[in-house]
Formats: C-alpha cells, structure tokens, sequence
C-alpha cells in the first residue's frame, strides 16, 4: 500500500496479491519434523529479546497462553481483550475436557493415534505436519497446566484421571469437573497476571482491536478502540498475534459469548491475510432449544445425555399434543429407525441432520416447531431415577432451571446449535499468515481440525498454539531481522485510526429506523437456513443474493444511537455485525464452491445413496484460501493442495 | 407479565446516578432477565432513547461478566449468576429494582458497568504459581489426594464476578481471595509461596479498598459457585501464621 492512498477511498490493500501459499510443512519422517523444524529455525539471542515488542489481541486460551510465554522469554507484550478482565474469555465456557496422548490409563494411546483420530474425524481436509506436531505437544500442555495449579479430577491414588470423549476408542481425555475451559484459562491467566505484576505485559481491557496496520509489507501495528472512552489509538510492535476465537456468532444464535466477533480477522482478512474454509463449521446436536424471538444466545448440554436418552418426534406433522399422550406407536424413533447399528449414538453432524430434517417436515416439538425429544422414560424405568440421577444429575438441573421443565417426568427437548468454527485466517506452519508478521492462533486459524473438530480437541489446540508453538517460530520471524523503526507518529498509522473514526462516525450518523440486533438477526437466519446443517447450491445462491440485500438496508437503516466518545454497547455490536455481514458472503461463496460433503460441511448434492456425506477427494482435497477483493466483488479462490502420506482417506459409515 | 423495571441510570463515572423507572409488557416468563433487559434496549433504540448499558457476555453462567443487584440481592432472588436467572422468578406485575454492584473498589463506568480490574490486581499480587512454560515434571510424578484436589477445585470454581463484595456490608473481597489462596494454597505445587502469596494478596486487598471481613456470611449466600465460607477461615489461618513467619509485610 502507498501512503499516498487517499480516505476516499478505504484501502483494500491489493499488496498481497499473486502471493502463492506456501505451507512451509516439513518433509521426512512425520515424528521428525517438529524437531527438526525447530532446530532449523533461527533463534533470537535472550539478551535482545527485550528489544522486541509483540501485540498478542485476545487473551484466552490461545492468546493468554502466549501473551504469558512470550513474556516470560523475554520479549515485550502489549495484550488486548474486549472483555473487562483477560480471565472472561470465551475458552472458559468449555466443558468437557482437553485430550492429550499421555497414555495414563494403559489402553493403547499414543501420540500416533490421537494424530491418526484427528486426521480421520477431520475427515481429511488438514494438514498431517500440524496434526502430527499438535499430537505430540498435547502431552506437555497437561504437565504445564498440573505445574500452574490446574485442579484436573483425580483418583483415589491420587493421579489423574481421563475419561473417554465424543466416541474416541481410548481415554485419554483430562477434565476438572464440567468446568475444564475455566480452569485451563484461569492456570493462563495468572501466569499472563504475574507478567503484568512483572512489568512484561502490559494488558489493555475493554479494547477492541478494529484494523490492522501494514507498514512496508509487514504487519506492524493495530488500531483499537477503548471501549470505555472511545479512545481510537494505534500500537505498534514488531509483530502481531491475533488469538480472537471462532466466528460462530455470524448465525446470531450460537453457544458463543455474546461478544465473539470476526472483527480481528476480518479486517486482517481484508488488509490481505487469506481466509481459509469458511464454510467449515459445526453444529452441535444437544442444546436447549429456542424458545422465542427474544432469545439471545444457545446453551449447550453434554453429548454424554445421548448415551440413555432416545430421540424422537411425533409420526404425524402437527401433533401437538403432550409427549405422555403421543402413544408408542405414533413416536418416530427416527435414529433408531434409520441407523440402527449406531441409533442415538451417530455422529454429531448425522444426528444434527436429521432433526433439522423431522423439523422441516413439521414434526418438530415445542412452541417454537424447533426441537425433538430426547426422552428418559425408558432408561429410568431400566436403571432406575437414581442412577440416571448420578449419570446425568447436574445436566438436568441445568435443563431445569433454564426451561423450568422436570426431565424425569417429561422428555428433553433438544436442537442443534452452532458452536465452533474450523475455518479461519489461514497459516503456514510456523502460524504465520499471509501477511508477513502477522501469526493467527487458536479457533481464529483454520489449521489443524479440517472440516470437523473432535471433542475435546479444541482446548487442546489453542493451548498448543500458545504455549508450545507460537512461541518458537515467532523467533524465527524475529531473528531474521530487517526492521525499520516504526511509531504510532507513522502516516500509516495516522490514516488507519482516521478510517476506523470515519466508519465510527458513519455507523453513528445513519439514524435509521431498526436496531443492530434485528439486522443480526435477520443476517443469522439466512445463514442458517441455507449455510447451516446442510447446504445446497440452490439455497447458496438465495443466500449470495439475500446478503447483499441485508448490507444494503443495514448501511441505510440502522440506528445507532449515543456518540463514539463513551461506553455505547450498540456501536461496539454495530461495527461487529457490519463485518459478519460480509463475512457471511464469502462463508456462502466457499460452501457453494466446495461441490462435495466432508464433515461439517454437508451439499445435499453430495451424498451417498444412504444420505451420507460424499467427499469428492480427487478434487477437493485442498485448503480453500480466498483473497479478499473489494466488498461485493467475488473474492479470489487460492488452494493448498493437502496430501495424506500417513492416514488414507476412507469413507465414513454409521448404518 | 407485566413489570416496572426501576433502573440505575449514569452517564459516567464522575456525573450523579439516579433510579429511572421503565415499564415493559409482554414479557415471557421463559426469558432470561438479560433478555428482558435486550427487549427493555430494544423499545429504547426504536424510540431514539439512551440503551442501558450492562455487562455479559458468555450467557451460560461462567464467564463471571454479568453481575446486577435485583431487589437488593446480587444477582437476585436464586443464587445463580443474573444471566442464568429467568423471569419466571418474578411476581407477575412486579416492581424490579436493578442496581450495579456498589462498593468503593468497584467504580460505576455507566449505568450498570462497574470496573473491577481492583480483582486482576489482587491476583496479580501473587494469586498464581511462579512456573514458567517448559522444564515442569510429568504431570503423574506428583501425586495429590483426591480430597485436597477436590477442595482446592471447590475454591478454583470462582468466576470473579464480585457478587461476594456487592452482597458484603462491609464491601469485602475476602471470599474472591480466599477463594483463590485455597485453590493453590491446598495444592502441593502452591506449597513453596503459600505464605507470601496470602501476605500479599490480602495486602493488595486492602490496597484496593476493600473493607474487612466480620464473619456477616451475605458472600457465601449470594454466591453463584457456592463457595464456602471455610475458606475465608482456611486462609486467615495460612494469614496469622505468615505473619509470624514472614512477619509485617510493610517493611519489605
């Protein structure tokens, strides 16, 4: 970019253009290659870490793991979060545990399985060498977190103790009670806590990160907003993290955090770091369901409830009669019916599917049409209340308390729910982005799930990143020298917090007559109507038409009232929901061009001839990096080729 | 159901708050009180009014970011976190008053927003384990009771939301920090900075402006975790005895 671009016209950097993707994997033997690579790459000498800065936004798990490790090696750390407190990142809402290929219970793991589970059940589309790598780090990230304090359950001998998780064959999953996100954040947070105490990093709360600023052809700053003043400021560094978490929330409803945003990196994506797959998302299959227009966000219940409960809905459409007063033989036990060999036990996406399916018939249960039984009445007449009561005790006052309805007496209502993203802004192997200097970390990088994530894996990977990777090949970037000096008096700098303010000021200055959160919504409800559970080129090119419509009316008509200069929740929501406006275009473009199922990602076009999902290997077996080209424009398709040399692709069959 | 919701209204932190009372019809009692207060925002918007400002954000009872004072008890009338509370609580027709938390540690920003980063800084004071990445034994080489790892994840479950402090006459933090003196405190990798880390902590405390503890219970009560008071007794304990080892922090 040329400092002479004019603010007429908002920059869309065209710098990065013609870049070809370079995966920087290394070959040799799989279980070498992290070694090697590490030894390969250039060091920074500890005394001249002090003269380095990194700005690492985002502070859970990802970001908070290696704002703290970057610190404690030496280098200068400024850290961001929207939240008020670096411990309230959305991490902390996990629940179920964090694999790692430790082997404790002696029943086969090893570090070459939990590579080849994670290959498989991404359904092919990651990369082996970050597979493998990521494989290999999970065993030290549970030695760090017990050393940090983490209060993994443990036995009655003292050690700790693994559960096995989302249908793996092993147990080598760790947990601390349902609480596991939180306490792996909380052993993060006070370790980045006692940098500050040290003076390595300096945190910046309640600011939000809303550009990017390139100097030279390297990332070298960002623009922020302080959320409590309104404060437009630049920070500049000499390079940048961004760890900001999954764009689940461009479905409005999702088990996210209300304030999850693809702000980051979208406006990274738009300044030139590829976004890769953004159509890999996933649904889970239990959560509460929606109760009306007014709902705010989903809630999310173990898959474990499926292990007893069985699924049903109504035979007849329109039944809307009590559950106790549909007889036997009008109940549609339809999992159990199609799949027999695995029932209620399918995979998530299979079992999500076919309850949007029963629903699209009209046979869904409860006010809104949207849910289906999952109903106890047999377990409890088999076990007994009070084995399902240890079983699923906590589960159930959970449900209770949020739908005031006794699931021992009357059936669970479930609906599948968005609530993790494997796309994302695409790295290389050291976790750099297109933009040189520019690394991406945790659920915001698109690297190493595929199409479909395991359980349990994601806590896994944003610790990886940030504590085990991150902060070795960020060195390498470093150490290679070439800096210019550079401070926040920069022209660059200037005219990108002059066009973060001018946006600002727009978003304020169109007094339109509907609210940021009714456009979300209707932006939410196309997405997951014809980008959610299951895709069609059809629907795809509605929703390539729809979008666009919905940007329109939303620049002209909405209304965001109060000033830039105070705390004003809706401009925060507004420039938020301004960039998954457009994300969502290019999450339709990607899914309408990926002409093949895999896993999260099912075209009904591709499917076996038991309704299964089809992947079409022979050409699909690549990463889709799309290159942003102007809003509105079609964005340019880029591909990394992905080959297998250690897990073969075959197919999946649940019958 | 029908409610006059009577609301803390500020514009900053420096400028007078007072209540401003709202009424909204139509509410369902399956939504939760952020929703209502969503829907309460809505009609304000539309009608060109200033949004009350509050904080959340997970939604699910976790993150510790949402936190009001409904009818005078924080985070109101079940001991839950005010996200996870839902309007089927209330009388029908009901007046619900909703204040921010109120003590000195804890500045108003905006209307119901306070700032409790005074927290971040307690912990920052020592609320951790002094262990860098890398160079940590295998996780199986130390053995811990699974009573002690059960009672420490008691303490651990904290979400640092302050209701503690809103609900404490006295506007004391000693639950937040025992909370997190007897997570570490009753781990044998805490051991070796047991007694500096409660010295500093309830210095830091203090510092803050946090009053003192009177044994008054209203914490534990209010308590969206459940944590025990036990450990505010467990760490005056670890507190008296460190005084007697490290001796008056004052004058390091």
């Amino acid at each position: 970019m040329s400092e002479t671009t004019t603010r007429a016209e908002p920059r869309t950097t065209t710098e990065f253009r013609n870049v070809t993707l370079e995966s920087r994997a290394p070959s040799g033997p799989i279980e070498q290659r992290w070694d090697q690579h590490r030894f390969n790459m250039k060091l920074v000498n500890p005394a001249n870490k002090r003269k380095y800065t990194i700005i690492v936004v985002g502070s859970g798990l990802a970001g908070g793991s290696a704002a703290a490790t970057l610190a404690e090696l030496g280098y200068n750390v400024l850290c961001f979060c929207y939240q008020d407190s670096p411990r309230r990142a959305h991490s902390i809402a996990a629940q179920g545990g964090i694999n790692a290929a430790k082997n404790y219970q002696n029943d086969g793991d090893s570090i070459y399985r939990l590579f080849y589970d994670t290959v498989k059940g991404g359904d092919f589309r990651s990369r082996e060498s970050n597979v493998y790598r990521l494989s290999q780090v999970s065993v030290n990230i549970i030695d760090q977190c017990v050393a940090q304090g983490v209060p993994f359950a443990r036995d009655y001998g003292g050690l700790l103790d693994n559960r096995s998780f989302g249908g793996a064959q092993v147990s080598r999953t760790f947990y601390a009670r349902g609480q596991t996100g939180q306490q792996l954040l909380l052993g993060a947070y006070q370790a980045l806590e006692r940098q500050i105490a040290a003076g390595k990093v300096k945190m910046f709360t309640r600011s939000e990160m809303l550009d990017l600023v390139i100097i030279n052809g390297r990332a070298r700053g960002i623009v922020t907003r302080d959320m409590v003043n309104g404060k437009i400021e630049s920070h500049v560094a000499d390079a940048v993290v961004l760890g900001t978490g999954g764009y689940g929330n461009v479905f409005y409803l999702s088990t996210n955090a209300k304030g999850c945003n693809t702000t980051a990196i979208w406006r990274s994506h738009r300044r030139g770091a590829f976004f890769a797959n953004p159509c890999f998302t996933q649904i889970h299959p239990t959560c509460i369901p929606v109760t009306g227009e007014h709902q705010s966000k989903l809630t999310l219940m173990s898959e474990s409830l499926r292990n007893d409960g069985r699924i049903w809905v109504p035979k007849q459409a329109g039944d809307t009669r009590p559950p106790h007063q549909i007889p036997e033989n009008e109940r549609d036990y339809y999992l159990e019916e199609r799949y027999p060999s695995f029932g209620n036990l399918v995979p998530r996406d299979v079992a999500s599917r076919n309850a949007k399916q029963v629903c699209d018939e009209g046979r869904g249960v409860g006010p809104s049409g949207l849910g289906v039984y999952l109903d106890f009445a047999d377990a409890i007449n088999r076990l007994g209340a009070n084995v399902i009561r240890q079983r699923y005790g906590n589960l159930f006052d959970m449900y209770e308390r949020i739908t005031a309805e006794n699931p021992y007496e009357v059936p669970m209502r479930i609906y599948p729910a968005i609530h993790y993203t494997m796309g994302g802004l695409w790295v290389d192997y050291e976790l750099q982005s297109t933009i040189p200097g520019l690394f991406v970390i945790g659920e915001a990088n698109f690297s190493d799930h595929g199409a479909n994530r395991l359980g349990a894996s994601a806590l896994m990977q944003g610790l990886a990143d940030g504590y085990f990777v991150l902060p070795y090949t960020i060195g390498n970037y470093l150490a290679q020298g070439g800096f210019d000096k550079v401070s926040t008096d920069n022209p660059v700098c200037r005219e990108v917090e002059a066009e973060v303010a001018d946006r600002m000021t727009q978003l304020l200055s169109i007094n339109g007559k509907r609210t940021v959160d009714s456009f979300h919504r209707e932006l939410g409800k196309v997405v997951w109507e014809y980008c959610g559970m299951s895709r069609s080129a059809d629907g795809l090119k509605k929703a390539l038409q729809r979008i666009p419509e919905i940007r329109a009316e939303f620049w002209e008509n909405v209304n965001v009232p109060g000033q830039n200069e105070n705390l004003n929740q809706s401009l925060e929501k507004a420039g938020r929901v301004a960039d998954f406006m457009e994300l969502a275009e290019l999450m339709c473009t990607d899914a309408l061009h990926r002409n093949e199922s895999c896993g999260g990602h099912f075209r009904e076009e591709s499917q076996t001839p038991e309704g299964e999902a089809l992947r079409d290997d022979a050409n699909f077996s690549y990463v889709a990096a799309w290159q942003f080209n102007g809003v509105g424009n079609k964005p340019i398709l880029n591909k990394e080729q992905l080959s297998f040399e250690y897990v073969h692709p075959t197919q999946r069959s649940y019958k | 159901m029908k409610f006059t919701l009577r609301i803390w209204r500020q514009k900053s932190p420096k400028e007078w708050g007072r209540f401003v009372n709202y009424k909204l019809d139509d509410v369902s009692p399956d939504m939760s009180f952020l929703e209502m207060l969503d829907i309460l925002n809505e009609e304000l918007i539309t009608k060109g009014d200033d949004p009350i400002a509050f904080d959340h954000d997970c939604r699910e009872g976790i993150c510790g970011m949402c936190g009001l004072v409904i009818n005078g008890i924080a985070h109101g009338p079940e001991q839950t976190t005010t996200c996870q509370l839902h309007m089927r609580s209330f009388k029908h027709v009901d007046t619900i008053t909703i204040e921010p938390w109120r003590a000195t540690a804890f500045p108003v920003i905006k209307d119901l927003v306070v700032d409790r980063t005074s927290f971040d800084r307690i912990i920052q004071s020592g609320g951790y384990i002094s262990v860098s990445t890398g160079g940590v034994p295998d996780a199986n080489t130390l053995p811990i009771a699974k009573d002690n790892a059960d009672m420490s994840m008691d303490g651990a479950a904290c979400i640092g939301c302050g209701a503690c402090v809103a609900a404490c006459p006295n506007g004391s933090a000693m639950l937040f920090t025992a909370a997190k003196v007897g997570h570490l405190g009753l781990l044998p990798q805490g051991q070796p900075e047991r007694y500096d880390r409660v010295l500093y902590m309830v210095h830091q405390m203090d510092e803050e402006g946090f009053g003192g503890c009177t044994n008054i219970g209203e914490c534990s009560a209010v308590c969206p975790k459940e944590i025990s008071m036990d450990f505010i007794a467990r760490m005056n304990r670890d507190l008296i005895k460190a005084n007697f080892i490290k001796g008056d922090i004052e004058k390091k």
